[in-house]
């Protein structure tokens, strides 16, 4: 800008641009409340044709075939299941892996380490539920699970387990680094071996992290969709049993959206239930792993 | 004397101190065994894909459209169709995010109204991304009329990854020196001449890098898409605001979940083709990070 604009004129532009950059910053709030809304009104239609009572408690979800029955009780179970398996894989190999890159890795090991994980992080979900297809679900059937029909939570809950294993590695490495080095040196100086530095000194200090990024991997877990779809089948059952063909909420809602069924229909607005119980639960899941965080933050600092 | 009996009956030392240092490298070997078993799962997923899809991925493949025959299925459609789909949604993402960066950490001043847009924005990024394409149909598809089309797809995309996009380049913003700032403002910079000529520029590779992988990251996604109304069958390449757009996620799930040899082996071939879209994706990312940075320096 030249001297030759006018102050006025200035001060003019500089607060439009000011305004221009704050409606861009609103964009998400605006698609928070949008979203809230849509699913709020959509739930609302829902409930005017199904009670919340039955939808919340009922144990039978038939949406497609008659009699219909909308108890969204066995799709939060199997998506629960399909959770707890995931973390069943991801807790134990993305913790160990973390304590590797953060304890014992040399910087040179890391670097190339990390890079392999975020590699493992990018690659679409779909593929995954491809691999769980081709690969996890024969190699179980052949192996250890002689009676495994095609679609399975088991074989969904590995895949989904290996997609949130990154979530949990990068993360607890993260609360470890920060725990200070000076801890560490006053355990060893004790005399404690460097696996009890770890187990009573590091790991303890990094708890909140550890289990904010569980939590958090927990939430993707829940909120995982095509790796599902493909690998644990669309059969709304109540089961507790992983060999089982299940449906989850989210393969709910795909199944839904590829149908022909009419947007007019309970079945639709069903969907809008569906979505919106997924929505509360993985926030109520986010907003308790933004609190440990927050938590762990004020230790250090 | 009695303190030395005393240390005499104590328990030995030495045998605890082998258990210890035992139990040290089992813990050691379980940690290297998890980041191996991790590598083989990877190694694993990537040699069966290749194995089973890399011999249909020829010319044919690449320039033809879907058939009832896997022998003479392409991807063309699906190809473009993402390929249109990434250059849309950046072209919304991209203003929108940097813009909404710039202003939370140049601009906001510690208020309510500031902490509760940096605090929604984290919330948003652990939105799941079906829920994104429930409220794509409800505002794009259906309020806004933009029926089942490539942009109404992009738009949705572009929320989804508006948040990844801010954070990264309010990142890549909080690492500009405040000496260059300062340096502008002593020149009699106003705000916004600060934040285009000094600020910006110097977080040009952050936020390239950033909005690049994000990109990225909206190319592999399909359950979003699915909702909004790609289909799974497109023999011709569809305008922006035609219906009927197809992507390569949603072209892998459609011969994916036929169940039939012959299709699973294309469906294979087609997560080569993505997987090599999304390669070349982070390559260029680095490259940009690289040459944008070469000039920086303080």
């Amino acid at each position: 800008m030249t001297g030759a604009v006018v102050p006025g004129a200035r001060r003019w532009r500089e607060r439009a641009i000011e305004a221009v950059l704050f409606l861009s910053a609103s964009v998400g709030v605006v698609t928070t409340v949008g979203i809230i809304v849509v699913l709020a009104f959509e739930t609302f239609e829902f409930f005017v044709q199904v009670s919340p009572l039955e939808y919340l408690t009922g144990t039978v979800w038939s949406a497609s075939i008659r009699p219909y029955a909308f108890g969204v009780i066995p799709l939060v179970v199997s998506t629960l299941m399909i959770a707890i398996i995931a973390l069943a894989i991801a807790v134990p190999l993305g913790l160990l892996a973390a304590v590797y890159l953060a304890e014992y890795a040399s910087a040179r090991t890391r670097d190339l380490l990390k890079p392999i994980l975020e590699l493992l992080a990018g690659i679409p979900t779909i593929v995954l539920g491809f691999f769980a297809i081709t690969v996890v679900s024969p190699l179980l059937k052949s192996t250890i699970l002689p009676s495994l029909g095609p679609f399975s939570a088991l074989a969904a809950g590995i895949v989904v387990g290996l997609l949130v294993l990154p979530v949990i590695a990068s993360l607890s490495e993260d609360a470890m680094r920060a725990v200070p080095r000076a801890l560490r040196e006053g355990s060893l100086a004790l005399g404690a071996t460097s696996f009890e530095t770890i187990r009573k000194v590091v790991l303890p200090a990094a708890l909140s992290g550890v289990m904010a990024s569980i939590i958090l991997a927990m939430s993707r877990a829940v909120g995982e969709t095509m790796a599902v779809v493909l690998a644990a089948g669309t059969n709304p059952t109540l089961t507790l049993d992983p060999r089982d063909s299940v449906q989850t909420m989210t393969a709910f809602i795909v199944q839904i959206s590829l149908g022909d069924t009419p947007q007019q229909s309970i079945q639709f607005k069903a969907l809008f239930a569906v979505g919106a119980t997924l929505f509360l639960m993985t926030l109520g899941l986010n907003l308790l792993s933004d609190w440990l965080v927050r938590r762990f933050r004020n230790v250090y600092e | 004397m009695s303190g030395l009996a005393r240390a005499a009956e104590a328990p030995r030392f030495e045998p605890a101190l082998m258990q210890r240092r035992l139990s040290g490298t089992l813990f050691y070997g379980a940690c290297l065994a998890a980041i191996g078993l991790t590598l083989l799962a990877i190694l694993l997923l990537l040699y069966d894909i290749f194995t089973r899809g890399l011999s249909h991925l020829d010319v044919d493949f690449l320039t033809g459209v879907p058939s009832r025959f896997p022998d003479r299925a392409g991807v063309l459609p699906a190809l473009v169709g993402s390929l249109q789909l990434g250059i849309l949604l950046a072209a919304i993402a991209f203003p929108v995010g940097v813009a909404a960066a710039v202003y939370l950490e140049e601009y906001a001043r510690q208020s309510r109204l500031n902490q509760l847009l940096r605090t929604n924005i984290a919330n948003l990024a652990g939105v799941p991304s079906i829920v994104y394409g429930i409220f794509g149909l409800a505002l794009f598809v259906r309020a806004l009329g933009l029926g089942y089309t490539l942009i109404a797809a992009a738009l949705t995309l572009a929320l989804l990854i508006l948040p990844v996009v801010i954070i990264s380049t309010m990142e890549a913003i909080r690492a500009v020196p405040p000496s260059q700032r300062e340096a502008a403002y002593a020149l009699g910079a106003t705000r916004w001449q600060v934040v285009s000529g000094a600020v910006l520029p110097a977080a040009a590779p952050g936020i390239m890098t950033g909005t690049i992988l994000a990109m990225a990251r909206a190319i592999g996604e399909t359950a979003p898409l699915i909702l909004v109304g790609a289909v799974t069958f497109v023999t011709y390449l569809p305008g922006p605001f035609e219906g009927g757009y197809t992507v390569l996620p949603i072209q892998v799930y459609s011969w994916a979940a036929r169940f039939q040899p012959a299709f699973q082996e294309i469906s294979a071939t087609a997560i080569i083709v993505l997987l090599a879209l999304l390669v070349v994706l982070n390559v260029l990312a680095l490259v940009v990070r690289v040459r944008l940075s070469r000039h920086l320096q303080w």
